[in-house]
């Protein structure tokens, strides 16, 4: 790990109107480094990670993320976002296209690379989420799993450097959510700085680095993984453990 | 007790609708019976005519349609002026598709001044009679900028149907998921690449209805333009009254060949969307 982290938040303030969604966190993520965050619903989990993509902007503090300071009306945001994937809850594949074609889009209109080259690339990551065969078909003709690796596959096509996951688990079938897991560990095992939002303690377990837990806009806790899950230090965290690790 | 009610309840037919309703929705009663409302229409205003000693010479129309003379068959007058017709709905369409969309994509910029233009551009257009606006840009904007009635009769038509085809641009693209926009987004695609490659192309099959309607409804508008005397379909359907006072014959005649245009184009497009709906 080195010691420059690749993204940096530094008091960082959200509000909606007068709702205060993020209330001063602060979090580096070092290049390689897997960070699961995890908390009650409404605690601001989704958007500190869309935050880190701009995909909301912050109110106050500072974002620094691959070097870019993120920042409302910045030039540079077509630039970072080229370089941090993203996920989705909702897969939002691009329905009028083919699953080759929603990965090809973005390698050609946003980078500019030659039509073989991004068919090459997507046959490689489609390759990748242990699903070739299904290149030609349109994701509406897909699982839910299906479409959330295709869903993958079109992030990693930009060959991004780091890969945001909005609760990429949570509106997949049971009997779906540990074929798209398991890509995400194979991810993992490349080396791929990853922040994931999700519930799933097992996947948690299995790759975190760093484990966050969030509540009501605040980052309660920030601990590795055998101390998060054995000795949280906060109560509400404790608590929090123990409703989703009881079944 | 309730599963043995459902089990003898089991194999039962569905109960049909009363013999009346079934007797009524029968095709063949339901055509004898537009048969007769249509016949008694065409009768009533045949007995009317001949109550007031009109001279009915249908004899006479076949020729404004096309003739065969001695250079060989010649498109009569009224199918020049269908050409006509459909040459300016063309132009005005095209020209009020590109200033719909950029009247709805700045309505959508998010941009104050934006918004505020569209909107004062709608509300000024739609509270003007289609009439008064053609006034407007023949005897008014026409000198002023030197426009001649052909061009004028466009850019009436143009402005007076961009109105409501940015509304339903606006519509079609907001009924686009908003995730699409976040994921074109996050792939680094800028404002103008996303409408292009994943909003747009997904508006199509939302547009693709109420734009049909705009077109049929601006065939049928492009018949205003007759009083600024530009040659179309109504203008030489007048002259040619003018000339032979056959005026039931040929304002029939004119009507029906508005009708048979936009039933096809009605027809072709519902054909279209169902490939459409196949495809996706």
């Amino acid at each position: 790990m080195s010691s420059q982290p690749i993204i940096e938040a530094r008091n960082v303030d959200k509000f909606y109107g007068k709702f205060h969604a993020l209330k001063d966190v602060s979090i580096s993520v070092h290049q390689g480094e897997r960070v699961v965050v995890c908390g009650p619903s409404g605690s601001g989990k989704s958007t500190l990670i869309r935050c880190f993509n701009a995909l909301e902007n912050h109110s106050s503090g500072t974002l620094v993320v691959d070097g870019i300071e993120v920042f409302e009306g910045s030039r540079d945001v077509r630039k970072l976002r080229q370089e941090v994937g993203m996920v989705f809850q909702q897969f939002n594949l691009f329905p009028h296209l083919t699953v080759l074609e929603n990965l090809m889009i973005g390698p050609m209109k946003v980078r500019r690379v030659s039509r073989e080259q991004a068919e090459e690339t997507a046959r490689k990551y489609l390759d990748r989420v242990h699903i070739p065969e299904q290149a030609e078909k349109y994701p509406a003709q897909l699982s839910g799993g299906q479409q959330q690796r295709v869903a993958i596959a079109r992030s990693l096509c930009m060959e991004t450097r780091i890969m945001l996951f909005d609760e990429p688990t949570s509106a997949l079938d049971p009997e779906m959510i540990n074929e798209v897991l398991d890509v995400m560990v194979e991810l993992a095992e490349t080396g791929m700085t990853m922040v994931v939002v999700t519930h799933e303690m097992g996947f948690a377990r299995k790759v975190a680095d760093t484990m966050v837990f969030m509540e009501e806009g605040r980052i309660v806790e920030v601990a590795p993984p055998e101390q998060f899950f054995t000795a949280p230090s906060s109560d509400r965290c404790r608590m929090f453990l123990a409703q989703i690790l009881e079944h | 007790m309730a599963s043995s009610g459902t089990a003898s309840l089991r194999g039962l037919p569905i109960p049909k609708p009363p013999a009346h309703q079934q007797l009524l929705n029968s095709v063949p009663v339901a055509v004898a019976i537009y048969a007769i409302v249509v016949g008694l229409i065409i009768y009533g205003s045949f007995v009317g005519a001949q109550n007031m000693g009109y001279n009915w010479q249908w004899y006479r129309v076949p020729q404004y349609l096309y003739s065969f003379t001695d250079d060989g068959f010649q498109w009569g007058e009224i199918s020049i002026g269908l050409v006509a017709t459909i040459r300016l709905s063309i132009l005005s369409f095209a020209l009020a598709t590109v200033l719909g969309l950029v009247v709805a994509l700045l309505r959508l910029s998010g941009l104050v001044v934006g918004s505020a233009v569209a909107v004062g551009f709608l509300e000024l257009i739609r509270n003007i009679p289609l009439l008064v606006l053609l006034y407007l840009f023949y005897y008014v904007l026409g000198p002023i900028f030197g426009l001649d009635r052909y061009v004028a009769s466009i850019l009436t038509l143009a402005v007076f149907h961009s109105a409501l085809i940015s509304e339903i641009f606006r519509a079609g693209i907001n009924a686009v998921a908003i995730g699409q926009w976040e994921a074109a987004k996050s792939i680094g695609m800028s404002a103008g690449q996303a409408y292009r490659y994943i909003i747009l192309p997904q508006s199509v099959r939302f547009m693709l209805p109420p734009m049909t309607g705009e077109v049929v409804h601006l065939i049928k508008s492009s018949a205003i333009v007759s009083v600024i005397a530009v040659a179309e379909l109504t203008t030489i359907g007048r002259n040619i009254i003018s000339d032979t006072y056959m005026s039931f014959e040929i304002w029939f005649t004119v009507a029906a060949v508005y009708m048979v245009v936009t039933l096809i184009l009605s027809i072709g497009v519902s054909f279209l969307e169902r490939k459409y709906t196949v495809d996706q």
